[in-house]
């Protein structure tokens, strides 16, 4: 039986007076996934989140939530949430009156009770009378999920979520929100830039560039099997050997030529002791330069030395 | 360095009061038993004069009156107009705002006098209190669409989009979340609207009718006729009334 | 989205077209038509009404308005200036100055000329307390001239040019002013040639936002002046009181809407360059 996907993009595109936010963008999305919009800024993907959340109406496309098309209705008339950047908390309503405001909308029953069950899931049990400015902004953070997930919507769309949280704090935020759409079981489709969420956080990935979609796929697909060299090079990083494409950890150092496979001979410029292991930088005989990682429980190179650069012909990146 | 800053500080004090002595002095006076500029001191009956005079009293009612509804009314539309021009401007209104600030008092008046007095050849009606709170709906909403708009321009506007998010309409967004946010910069238009309102002599004097007189216009005429303590009395209970209003509007304003 | 926001504008639209706009168009139209014989209107289309305004009486009265306003104007600019400096380098009070001198503002117009009919009448305080003193035997003839006028303008509006005064030179770096020192400059000499200059739209705002009301003044020039000081806002109201020639009146209010806009503009178009 084949999961019948929550949504759908049709060939959607947005154009501005000044230029093309997104153009042509078709992509699924399966019920309960964890999917993530990766690009640099600019790249069309907040637009895209806003598309589908209703504050934008596509140009051309269509927007199918559980194959019907919302393209053209207001955001009160889809059943799709936002967690905004900035939270978007309502200054003037305590914790409860927040999450309450979109069960009030629907003339639900129950609140009080639902309101209690969905703070318990974000472990923000017992702060139900706080105003949004007593809290800190993991908190808040905590908060806006909870009041878009409340109104049980088909999809929950986030925007750059853990980009306002304290950098010491996101590895953290970023477990416990995978465990929390486990637990949920809702599709989320959140937006980042930054490569290491888009990595860890979701099942799979979609990589934008200029408005459209470069590829689709697992994190690991997309890592070990990039389809374009913009895509290899925003994941992690690239050395670009002649025409090869081969990622650090994949390029290896030798003091001898090792046989049957591609190599290069090569300087030893800089070797940095990353605790875990060494980054090292050398440099071809045409001047290029490449990384290596290696596990400092490997060989240990100085600077100076004359060695070989080598890798694995599958470990080559191909691109379409 | 030093000396020039204390001559500037010297000189900032003798500027100030020289804004605030007149009317200082007119309220000290108001206190003088005798009707002459020459201090005899300590009195309250010419306040006692100005209460128990009726004709004071009818316009000072009048004045209460009409610049309660036209504060009503001027804020209401106001905000509105502020908002609707938050989410996107309309430069002919805007500019039109802007020219009913910039336009001479006395233009404003007789122009609405020619065209009420157009208006009665065909509707029979005459001057009277609704021609005035007419006149002072009309030159009030500028004031409230700028306090309102400072207000609204510091607002997140994500607010409103998150709760078109969370199921609320248009209607329901900026009742629920929007006006909440912007409330005091409303009650400091109102009160700016009503200080507005009930200060105003020209535009009302062209526009009253026999039975409108407002506070004003009753002290101009005191004014006009000579020497009257009981002008200053009332001067200084309304410029410490609306003084005090303006304040609350200020503090509500920075809120 | 759209439609919503139209029932939002749409109060505001009909206040400012029928009691503001539709007025202004009548007033427009008599300019244009002629008088009655007992005071009202008759469509007979003129143009006299404007070409009575070029006889030199009236002429008289909107020139003694122009140099009236431009004496309250740099008036205002003279004693404005300094005490806008003051605020703008007391650190921590600056609010509570620039409170001091927005409030009388928005107390009361007609009792803030009345202050000064109360101080500068014959029997007024100013008289009284110099003929206590013996300086003078009869009263000085304070009230009821241009002079009365100009000084009643300059009170009513010096925090019109305070304001926009302060808010240009709060914007200055302060370490201009160090440098002018430390090359050399006296506290007067940096003043005029490096903070003058750089206030120049706060300035040229402070100028508009004072001249325009002190030329379309009415209340000032009719309590403080007597009959001696009048100006195009008394003429205007008399047209359409005592006079009863409401075509000319209309003329005259036009010509001041005109020269009004003329001035707004004037000063929007050269801060626009500044930017540039």
């Amino acid at each position: 039986m084949t999961q019948q996907a929550v949504l759908e993009l049709r060939k959607v595109s947005k154009h501005f007076p000044t230029h093309r936010a997104v153009n042509e963008l078709s992509f699924l999305l399966e019920r309960g996934e964890f999917f993530a919009l990766l690009g640099p800024s600019g790249c069309g993907k907040t637009t895209t989140l806003r598309l589908i959340a209703g504050f934008e109406e596509p140009t051309t496309g269509q927007i199918l939530l559980n194959g019907a098309d919302i393209a053209h209705l207001r955001p009160y008339e889809r059943n799709v949430s936002t967690v905004f950047q900035n939270y978007a908390l309502f200054p003037h309503l305590t914790v409860q009156g927040n999450i309450e405001f979109g069960l009030r909308r629907g003339g639900q029953n129950h609140i009080a009770k639902r309101v209690r069950d969905v703070l318990e899931l974000v472990q923000l049990d017992g702060m139900e009378s706080r105003y949004p400015a007593q809290l800190s902004g993991g908190e808040r953070q905590r908060v806006a999920v909870a009041r878009s997930l409340v109104v049980a919507p088909e999809v929950l769309l986030l925007d750059e979520p853990l980009s306002a949280l304290d950098p010491n704090l996101r590895k953290q935020v970023r477990a416990e929100m995978k465990a929390l759409q486990r637990r949920v079981g809702t599709t989320f489709l959140f937006v980042t830039h930054d490569q290491e969420e888009a990595l860890s956080m979701p099942d799979r990935i979609a990589v934008m560039n200029g408005g459209v979609i470069e590829q689709v796929g697992t994190p690991e697909e997309i890592y070990l099997h990039p389809r374009t060299r913009f895509v290899a090079s925003f994941l992690g990083a690239v050395n670009w050997i002649g025409g090869a494409g081969v990622r650090p950890e994949a390029t290896r150092i030798a003091r001898n030529a090792p046989e049957n496979v591609p190599h290069r001979a090569a300087r030893v410029m800089q070797s940095n002791f990353l605790g875990n292991r060494f980054h090292i930088e050398a440099a071809l005989e045409t001047g290029e330069r490449v990384t290596s990682e290696i596990s400092r429980l490997d060989q240990a190179f100085a600077a100076g030395e004359t060695v070989y650069v080598w890798w694995r012909a599958e470990d080559e990146l191909r691109f379409q | 360095m030093k000396r020039s800053g204390r001559m500037l500080a010297i000189y900032a004090g003798l500027a100030l009061l020289f804004l605030h002595l007149p009317l200082l002095i007119l309220a000290i006076f108001s206190f003088n038993v005798s009707p002459f500029t020459v201090w005899q001191g300590f009195s309250l009956h010419w306040y006692y004069a100005a209460f128990q005079d009726p004709e004071l009293a009818e316009s000072a009612w009048n004045s209460i009156v009409i610049a309660i509804v036209s504060t009503v009314a001027s804020t209401v539309i106001g905000t509105l107009c502020a908002y609707g021009l938050w989410k996107r401007n309309s430069p002919v209104l805007s500019n039109s705002l802007y020219l009913s600030l910039v336009t001479p008092e006395i233009v404003t008046g007789i122009s609405l006098l020619a065209f009420y007095q157009w208006i009665f050849r065909f509707w029979h009606v005459q001057l009277g209190m609704h021609t005035v709170i007419l006149a002072h709906i009309s030159f009030s909403i500028a004031f409230v669409v700028i306090v309102v708009m400072a207000r609204l321009r510091t607002m997140d506007a994500t607010l409103e989009e998150a709760a078109l998010d969370l199921g609320a309409n248009e209607w329901q967004a900026f009742r629920l979340v929007t006006l909440p946010g912007i409330w005091p910069g409303v009650i400091a238009a109102a009160l700016l609207a009503f200080t507005v309102s009930f200060d105003d002599y020209v535009i009302t004097s062209l526009v009253a009718g026999v039975d409108s007189e407002t506070l004003p216009m009753a002290i101009y005429a005191l004014a006009r006729r000579g020497v009257s303590p009981v002008v200053n009395a009332i001067s200084a209970l309304i410029v410490f009334g609306l003084g005090a209003l303006i304040v609350i509007s200020e503090r509500l304003r920075a809120a | 989205m759209t439609r919503l926001r139209s029932w939002f504008l749409a109060p505001s639209w009909a206040v400012m077209l029928s009691l503001f706009l539709a007025p202004l168009l009548v007033i427009v139209v008599y300019s244009f038509l002629t008088r009655g014989a007992y005071g009202g209107i008759i469509v007979a289309w003129t143009t006299e009404s404007y070409r009575r305004l070029a006889d030199p009486l009236y002429l008289t009265i909107l020139g003694r308005s122009f140099w009236i306003a431009a004496l309250a104007t740099v008036f205002s600019l003279i004693l404005g200036f300094p005490l806008a400096l003051f605020i703008s380098r007391s650190a921590s009070r600056k609010n509570l100055y620039l409170s001091l001198v927005i409030l009388p503002f928005w107390t009361s117009f007609l009792v803030r000329t009345y202050a000064w009919m109360f101080l500068l009448r014959d029997t007024g305080l100013i008289n009284t307390l110099l003929e206590r003193i013996g300086i003078i035997r009869d009263p000085l003839p304070l009230l009821y001239n241009n002079g009365a006028v100009v000084l009643g303008l300059v009170y009513s509006y010096l925090p019109f040019m305070v304001l926009p005064l302060y808010a240009a030179l709060e914007r200055l770096d302060p370490n201009l002013l160090e440098a002018a020192a430390d090359l050399g400059a006296r506290p007067l000499t940096a003043l005029f040639r490096v903070v003058v200059p750089l206030c120049g739209p706060g300035i040229r705002a402070g100028l508009v936002l004072v001249f325009i009301p002190c030329l379309g003044a009415y209340l000032t020039p009719d309590l403080l002046g007597g009959g001696k000081s009048v100006m195009v806002g008394n003429l205007i109201q008399n047209q359409f009181t005592n006079a009863r020639d409401w075509p000319f009146g209309s003329a005259a209010s036009l010509v001041l809407m005109a020269l009004v806009m003329l001035l707004l503009l004037a000063s929007v178009r050269r801060d626009a360059k500044g930017l540039l």
